[in-house]
């Protein structure tokens, strides 16, 4: 693949966008990982919903 | 399922659970083969040589930018009028990533500007109009983050984001309405797109890769949303138990 003289600002487009969306992908995992781990910590210190307490503590 | 059933968040989730691993497999399958007749099947054009390349993601980023406004300008109705539970979480998720669709088309517009105009900016109707855009969407996003009541913040952010929906034809056709360094349309047009074929296919298919992408990351971001939600609630219900 041969991309000229201007080849400088072919692989600078495409490394931003690498970059960028590689940063949205990112964002969006870590931020899943989290609120899974935040709402496990409330579970373990009993705190529910209360749909989710009538399933785990049936009267 | 029925639609009116996506209205709520739990049924959503699990939807979104289903759905997710399908469409990052389409994601991923859409640009192996995008990235291939892209970076090996199209051939240079024949004035702008082989930074036509920049084309096959600026133009993509640029359709995407303001088809994410759309997106939350839709949502934003759903907020106001309709008051559907999902509509401000769907505007909220996707102002990030269409902050960074408009970041990417104005970065990798400006390196192809460079080359083929001789400039990496000029103060022109498009380029200026889109600029304004992604202005627009940093306000959002700081809006979403100034009022820490979702609802509150929700409206607010409608507000704004019906507003800056004004843009839309403005970016649209300013390149028709004014006289602009940047190009008119090539591909959305009434008598057809006037780019060859041998670059067409590559550029629609690289488009096609980049909206899967944008529906993934912001159907996955909108699962983030609501689980931030319910640990907020709980949160809340916490702290209430604490001071009872």
């Amino acid at each position: 693949m041969n991309l000229g003289p201007h080849a400088a600002f072919i692989l600078a487009a495409y490394a931003a966008a690498i970059i960028v969306i590689g940063g949205l992908i990112a964002w969006v995992t870590l931020d899943h990982r989290a609120q899974k781990r935040l709402l496990g910590e409330l579970d373990s210190q009993g705190v529910r919903r209360r749909s989710t307490a009538a399933v785990k503590e049936p009267a | 399922m029925a639609l009116i059933n996506l209205a709520n968040p739990t049924r959503f989730l699990t939807l979104a659970e289903r759905v997710l691993p399908w469409l990052i497999a389409a994601t991923v399958f859409a640009f192996a083969v995008g990235l291939t007749q892209a970076l090996f099947l199209a051939p240079d054009d024949y004035q702008q040589g082989a930074t036509v390349k920049i084309m096959f993601i600026h133009v993509p980023f640029a359709w995407l930018a303001m088809m994410c406004w759309g997106v939350m300008t839709i949502a934003s109705l759903g907020t106001l009028i309709w008051r559907h539970p999902l509509a401000d979480v769907a505007a909220k998720a996707a102002a990030p990533i269409g902050a960074a669709f408009t970041f990417l088309c104005l970065f990798t517009g400006s390196l192809w500007g460079r080359p083929m105009w001789g400039t990496y900016w000029v103060w022109d109707a498009r380029l200026t109009s889109v600029l304004v855009m992604f202005i627009m969407y940093l306000g959002v996003i700081a809006l979403w983050r100034t009022v820490d009541e979702p609802a509150s913040a929700g409206r607010a952010a409608a507000i704004l984001t019906l507003v800056g929906a004004l843009n839309l034809p403005i970016i649209k056709f300013s390149v028709d309405w004014w006289n602009t360094l940047h190009q008119p349309a090539s591909v959305l047009r009434l008598d057809g797109p006037a780019i060859h074929p041998a670059i067409l296919v590559p550029l629609l298919s690289m488009a096609i890769a980049f909206t899967l992408l944008f529906f993934t990351l912001h159907l996955a971001a909108m699962r983030n949303e609501i689980l931030r939600r319910r640990v907020r609630s709980l949160l809340m219900l916490q702290a209430q138990r604490a001071s009872a």
